[in-house]
């Protein structure tokens, strides 16, 4: 992997909570334009990893590079640092006050200081590509969860980010509303968003992933290209889970 | 009973300034009490465990003492440690400490009800701490907190009367002096209920137009049409059965 195109790595990252050592040691590598599909048993320490990413959580120990920079290191830059990671919530997280539009609004006005009519547009803009236009005015409490989660996705491409960060996008769902959140992220990921993406939805991963990451107890285990890791050549574990999963 | 006495009374000098003595009390002692009871809000989140001990002792004191004994206590014995204030002042400043330690746990309850991902949501964005509070922690948490500090404000309103011990020329002390000088107490006392109504009305429907106002999805439906005379009368018979509704003291 040359340098150019590697946009983020996460070099031997330890987290831990209290006295519980919730990530050790992960190493993870993405490039530019790839989607990172990261499976794992639930309390394997999978959101965790990827609030490290975004500083959400600093590593206890061990480093993320960002485009060729260690950010890990001085927390003071973290707020400029999540301008380029959108991140994406199990739970949706709009902004209850405003509405859909608004809430696309809202970080590119305060931390861009774009002007409200720009704002506005690029407001409409990004729900046309997530497939609600016709909802701007709509509350999220007026929402279907799949609307709510596709306006969530709007609001942080807002930022225009180099990378998007998902956790669970559709763990919340009703199964009839998952395919329209995937499609959106399929779409995205099709325009060359660089993605990692905490799901398991499998189908999503066959057709999106470049690659697929398997975590248990704090460890990555696997990582492997997507036809590898389906076509039987993953590893024990990462087999039985799949298996799990499945059925 | 005269009626003609009453609407004299109701629009003598002496009233007029009583009435005024008592809006500019609780007007004053409710910014000073809404902004202590912000910072004692504030401080009780801070690491620094002194600081929290200060505002437990804070709360402890002025909810644990009879508002009625903080006035008479700053009036009367702060000068004999030499620290002085008219008898305004004192006033004010008693209703404004006591106050706060009542805003501060409406407040703070406020900033609690906004749920942690959406501190986290802002962040995940870029922005800082100060915006985040600004944009998406205090709007949330004003919704919460306006029908509680709304109460407390129409309180505020009642409680002020209690300045009339320390011979604050309030409309209680002006009905009360005027009454037995003419001996019409019916009179005189009638003509300081109107007034106090009259006022506490307003603050009834000042909060429900503050409700409204930030109930994004009622001024939605307003802006839409929702204005004639029988929506207009409606909201406010609302305001004033929601308003003022359980006041302690
Ligand atoms: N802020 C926190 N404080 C303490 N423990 C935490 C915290 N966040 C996560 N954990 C613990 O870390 C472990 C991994 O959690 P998480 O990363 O959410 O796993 P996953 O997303 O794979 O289900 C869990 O045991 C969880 O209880
Ligand atoms: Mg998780």
């Amino acid at each position: 992997m040359s340098a150019e195109e590697k946009i983020l790595e996460l070099v031997d990252v330890y987290k831990t909570f209290d006295d519980l050592t919730v990530l050790k040691g992960c190493n993870l590598r993405v490039k530019k334009k790839e989607t990172v599909v990261l499976i794992g048993p639930s309390g394997s320490g999978k959101s965790t990893l990827l609030r490290c990413i975004n500083l959400l959580e600093p590593p206890s120990k061990g480093s993320v590079v960002f485009e060729g920079h260690e950010v890990s290191g001085d927390l003071r830059g973290a707020d400029k640092l999540r301008r380029d990671i959108g991140m994406v919530f199990q739970n949706f997280e709009l902004f209850q006050h405003l509405s859909a539009v608004e809430n696309i609004m809202l970080a590119p006005m305060k931390v861009l200081g774009m002007s409200k009519a720009d704002a506005h547009d690029l407001g409409l803009e990004l729900l046309r590509k997530v497939h609600i236009p016709e909802r701007a005015d709509h509350f999220p409490d007026e929402l279907s969860g799949g609307q709510q989660q596709r306006v969530a996705i709007a609001r942080a491409l807002a930022m225009r980010p180099k990378i998007m960060l998902y956790d669970e996008p559709t763990s919340a769902l009703d199964p009839e509303m998952i395919r329209e959140v995937l499609d959106v992220m399929t779409e995205l990921s099709n325009e060359g968003m660089t993605t990692v993406c905490v799901t398991h939805e499998m189908g999503f991963a066959r057709r999106a992933a470049d690659r697929i990451v398997f975590m248990e107890d704090g460890c990555i285990l696997e990582d492997a290209a997507t036809e590898e890791f389906f076509g039987g050549r993953a590893n024990e574990r990462a087999q039985k889970f799949l298996s799990q999963i499945l059925h | 009973m005269s009626l003609d006495l009453v609407v004299q009374y109701l629009t003598s000098q002496s009233f007029l300034n009583g009435a005024w003595i008592t809006l500019l009390i609780t007007l004053v002692s409710l910014f000073f009490g809404v902004l202590a009871g912000f910072i004692i809000a504030l401080a009780q989140q801070v690491r620094f465990a002194p600081v929290r001990v200060l505002t437990v002792l804070y709360l402890w004191l002025f909810r644990g003492t009879p508002v009625l004994f903080q006035i008479i206590f700053i009036y009367n014995v702060l000068p004999s440690f030499d620290i002085r204030f008219n008898a305004f002042w004192s006033g004010v400043i008693a209703l404004s400490l006591n106050e706060g330690a009542y805003m501060a746990e409406i407040i703070r309850s406020g900033l609690q009800s906004v749920k942690k991902g959406q501190r986290v949501a802002g962040q995940a964005l870029g922005m800082s701490r100060l915006s985040i509070l600004r944009w998406i922690i205090m709007p949330q948490a004003a919704r919460i907190v306006l029908p509680p500090m709304g109460n407390q404000m129409i309180g505020m309103l009642k409680t002020s009367a209690l300045v009339s011990v320390i011979a604050v020329q309030d409309l209680l002390l002006v009905a009360n002096q005027t009454a037995s000088a003419d001996f019409r107490y019916f009179e005189a006392l009638t003509a300081a209920g109107i007034y106090y109504l009259g006022l506490t009305t307003i603050f009834m429907m000042a909060q429900g137009a503050m409700e409204s106002a930030l109930d994004p999805k009622l001024r939605r439906r307003r802006a839409a049409g929702d204005r004639g005379p029988r929506a207009v009368a409606r909201r406010i018979l609302t305001s004033i059965q929601t308003a003022g509704g359980d006041n302690v003291r």
